[in-house]
């Protein structure tokens, strides 16, 4: 039984993982908030998997908090906010493919070498579990990076989010204030930056970041 | 009541006073005598009770934590044997310098820039003497750099007086760096940052040597080692006067006292080779320092570099003792720590009279540049006599207390050929020249002082009708030139004063002197050497009278009417007298080529044209433009440089952020 739920939680996590290249190569804003999606649903999953072998029923209410704040309401609400502003054509990609999966390979490579030998005297599943966390946190800042527009860097910086809530469940005894408010910060950090969009789009009729730089003066 | 508390009640007092002066600034005339007033009482009540306890609690402690600061730390304070001498040596110079406000701060045109501050500077520095961890310390630290910036700037408008804040801010930042950098050493990785726990703790040799260096930085810059000098003689005659006394006369001592409590205390048994160190720094000071002073023509940055001297020859003897300490010849040892410790008491007596001195001068000429004074003498007859003591007893002339001091510290270099290293036993005697060389630089340096500002005829308007200052200055001036004269002629009652001081920190002191016939002095034995102030104050007033007397009694009475003596004195003009510059040309010309890169350019003017001929005089200070200068602009290229990552877009900032996360994870992951 120990392995089974080992290798489950296992799988959730890798999935995550995958689910984190899988946003790596989207160009459309569409397919990207549906991946992302998808990335909180297994999120939700993982949780609650986590919630049931620890028997810690509060992880529920995280587990509940990831999959209606972030599989359902954010890309719902962020899929409006595309359709308002009429981008969903753009292609926005700064960084080209090839090199952008490379360089995700790079950092969880990176990251599970590093944390696979920095946490040698955790149990199994704390390790493994820190490691993907890692790898979906640099994933997620990636996407930052790689992307020109606000609402993709949304996008990014949740995924980032949820790679620090893995890491949070995967270790057992976290107290459930910490994942409340670390819902609560995405909450925030979505509505901050969704009013700034439409900001930004009322005074320069695009969210490309790019027309930031331009109104400070500057042309790169 | 604890000792302890005392003392803090009279710091309390003292903030109390600095909230009140906030309040009063708006009536002038009240607010300088009640703030000087309040301000000396709570010095005057905090040195008798230092004073007391370091003579009556030899070898004790009182030690009190208050609830504040860190919550899980408390601030603790601490009154030992050396916190109790150097708060006497503060309040003293704080309870002088509020007597000599009193009269002085009425000229003040801005008050409300002074008032406040002047309290909470003494109180910062009460606090820093008083502070038992470092945390408080670096606080306290930090409060007395920033109230003295304040006093700094009081007067912002005069010209030159913003650069001087500014390079004074720089510095002190620079100091407090190098402060937390050793205490962060000193703590070591269990992280207990109480000196108790420093104390106790075992340092390894390279350690201890990394934090003696980082305390030569820190408390070196605040007292003004060459080359971490160049802010003081810009930041203290900027100042007004009293506080430039407190500047230059106790907040160097309190710098001092630093370096003592961590080197000599916190870091255990010295090694001999930093010893090295602290003498070759000290003695160079010594040498630049006077001589940049025989340079100068402003009264207060000429005091200013003197200060600068005073604190290599306290650095030199301080090295000494731990040179001594670190062989164990504990009584050379002991001798050397107590002659480091009374000069720093002599120095703040005669310093702070010196600018007292020169603030008086300053409040009835206005000018503070000597080639404008002169003939003041006639004009200031009290302030010409006790400018004259602490002149003679900043030289190290007999019978005053600048002589006992260096006297003593000869004597331990005298004991320089029993140390066992060879290095040791050449440097030293090297030392021991260049601080006699020293010595005599500062007696033709306050020759020069006295004579061009305070003899020969007045060289401007305003020295001519100088008139003597104020009875609250003159009594603040009378007391400290008594003390000088008092401490050169009593010296074996401060050596034994002093030495409960010796026996806490070196765990040795100097034969009891005060016992001694005729209270001469013995530091080692009587065959080495002695020393009686009181013998020779009586020869000298005893010869000078004599010959006074002899004089008067067979000399003509007769008035003759001859052609004036024309040796080198035709010209009537005031100009034509010695200047500064002049007095000192010969000392320019032996050093000044190399060490300042001194030259003379003469501008003769054509047969025929009656433009007056010039003379130019064009010294560098090298240590700004080889040192200080290249460092500026290294800052302020990379500044350039780095300016562009102002500019960057928001992707940029993010992969920047990116880029170091992953950096320090490779490193993290090559590494481990």
């Amino acid at each position: 039984m120990h392995s089974l739920s080992f290798d489950i939680s296992h799988s959730l996590a890798g999935g995550l993982v995958l689910i984190s290249f899988m946003m790596l190569y989207q160009d459309r804003l569409y397919s990207l908030l549906n991946v992302f999606a998808l990335h909180a649903l297994t999120l939700a999953l993982s949780v609650a998997w986590q919630a049931y072998i620890q028997n810690a029923p509060h992880l529920y209410v995280t587990a509940a908090i990831a999959l209606v704040f972030k599989a359902i309401i954010i890309p719902v609400a962020l899929h409006r906010i595309i359709k308002q502003l009429g981008i969903h054509r753009d292609i926005e990609t700064a960084v080209g493919i090839g090199p952008t999966m490379l360089a995700g390979m790079g950092l969880v490579a990176l990251s599970l070498a590093l944390m696979l030998r920095v946490t040698a005297e955790a149990d199994a599943l704390a390790r493994e579990d820190l490691a993907f966390a890692l790898s979906v946190v640099l994933l997620g800042l990636l996407v930052m990076v790689t992307r020109r527009n606000a609402v993709s860097q949304v996008v990014g910086f949740m995924a980032l989010e949820n790679g620090l809530v893995l890491a949070a469940t995967g270790a057992k005894g976290m107290p459930l204030v910490v994942e409340i408010s670390v819902a609560f910060s995405i909450l925030i950090a979505f509505i901050v930056i969704g009013i700034f969009l439409f900001r930004i789009r009322e005074r320069f009729d695009s969210v490309d970041v790019g027309a930031l730089d331009d109104s400070r003066g500057e042309r790169r | 009541m604890a000792a302890v508390a005392v003392q803090l009640w009279c710091v309390a007092a003292l903030l109390g006073t600095a909230v009140v002066a906030v309040a009063l600034s708006r009536s002038r005339q009240l607010a300088t005598t009640l703030i000087y007033g309040a301000t000396m009482l709570a010095c005057a009540v905090a040195m008798i009770g230092a004073g007391r306890w370091l003579l009556d609690h030899p070898g004790g402690a009182s030690e009190l934590t208050l609830p504040i600061g860190l919550p899980w730390l408390g601030a603790h304070f601490r009154l030992d044997a050396l916190a109790a001498f150097f708060l006497v040596v503060v309040n003293l110079g704080g309870a002088a310098a509020s007597l000599y406000g009193v009269g002085y701060g009425r000229h003040e045109h801005a008050p409300h820039r002074v008032l406040p501050f002047f309290p909470a500077f003494l109180a910062g520095m009460n606090l820093v003497v008083l502070a038992d961890d470092a945390f408080s310390y670096l606080l306290c630290w930090e409060f007395m750099s920033l109230a003295s910036w304040a006093l700094v700037m009081a007067h912002h408008r005069e010209s030159g007086n913003t650069r001087a804040g500014y390079v004074y801010l720089v510095m002190a930042s620079f100091g407090t760096l190098a402060l937390l950098l050793a205490f962060g050493f000193l703590a070591g990785p269990a992280g207990d940052y109480g000196f108790a726990a420093i104390r106790a703790a075992a340092h390894s040799p390279s350690a201890a040597t990394l934090v003696l260096i980082l305390m030569l930085l820190g408390a070196g810059s605040k007292a003004g080692l060459v080359p971490l000098h160049v802010w003081l003689p810009l930041a203290h005659p900027a100042a007004p006067s009293h506080v430039s006394a407190l500047m230059s006369g106790v907040m160097t001592k309190v710098a001092i006292y630093g370096f003592i409590r961590v080197v000599f205390d916190l870091l255990g048994p010295p090694d001999w080779s930093s010893s090295g160190i602290v003498l070759v720094l000290g003695g160079a000071t010594a040498v630049m320092g006077i001589l940049y002073a025989l340079m100068e023509k402003d009264l207060k940055r000429l005091l200013a570099y003197s200060t600068i001297e005073n604190v290599g020859i306290i650095f030199v003897s301080l090295g000494l003792a731990l040179a001594f300490q670190a062989n164990g010849q504990a009584l050379p040892a002991s001798l050397a720590f107590t002659a480091a410790l009374f000069h720093v008491l002599n120095h703040s007596f005669f310093k702070t009279l010196l600018f007292f001195g020169a603030g008086a001068v300053l409040t009835a000429t206005g000018e503070r540049d000597m080639d404008k004074l002169g003939g003041l003498i006639h004009r200031m007859p009290v302030t010409s006599v006790v400018f004259l003591v602490g002149c003679v007893a900043i030289s190290a002339l007999p019978p005053f207390n600048g002589f006992v001091s260096e006297w003593l510290i000869f004597q331990a270099v005298l004991q320089s050929p029993s140390l066992p290293q060879w290095g040791l036993k050449i440097m030293v005697p090297a030392i021991g020249a260049l601080l006699a060389l020293a010595a005599a630089l500062a007696a033709a340096c306050f020759v020069k002082a006295y004579g061009i500002s305070f003899l020969s005829r007045p060289r401007s308007a305003a020295a001519e009708t100088a008139h003597e200052v104020d009875g609250f200055s003159l009594a603040a001036m009378a007391i400290l030139a008594a003390l000088c004269l008092l401490a050169g002629v009593l010296p074996g009652v401060v050596i034994d004063a002093l030495s409960p001081i010796a026996v806490e920190i070196l765990g040795h002191r100097l034969a009891p002197q005060s016992g001694l016939a005729w209270l001469s002095i013995v530091p080692i034995a009587e065959s080495k050497g002695s020393y009686n102030g009181l013998l020779v104050l009586v020869f000298i007033a005893v010869s000078a009278s004599l010959l006074f007397g002899a004089i008067y009694a067979y000399a003509s009475h007769a008035v003759r009417r001859v052609p004036a003596w024309g040796c080198g004195f035709t010209d009537p003009a005031p100009a034509a007298q010695y200047s500064a510059a002049g007095f000192a040309q010969p000392i320019r010309r032996v050093f000044g080529t190399l060490l300042f890169h001194a030259s003379d350019h003469v501008t003769m003017p054509a047969p025929g044209d009656i433009a007056p001929a010039r003379l130019r005089i064009e010294l560098h200070d090298l240590v700004w433009e080889r040192v200080y200068a290249p460092l500026v602009g290294a800052v302020g290229y990379t500044a350039n440089r780095l300016d562009r990552l102002q500019l960057l877009t928001i992707r940029g900032y993010l992969s920047l952020v990116f880029a170091t996360l992953v950096t320090l994870l490779l490193v993290l992951a090559i590494w481990s």
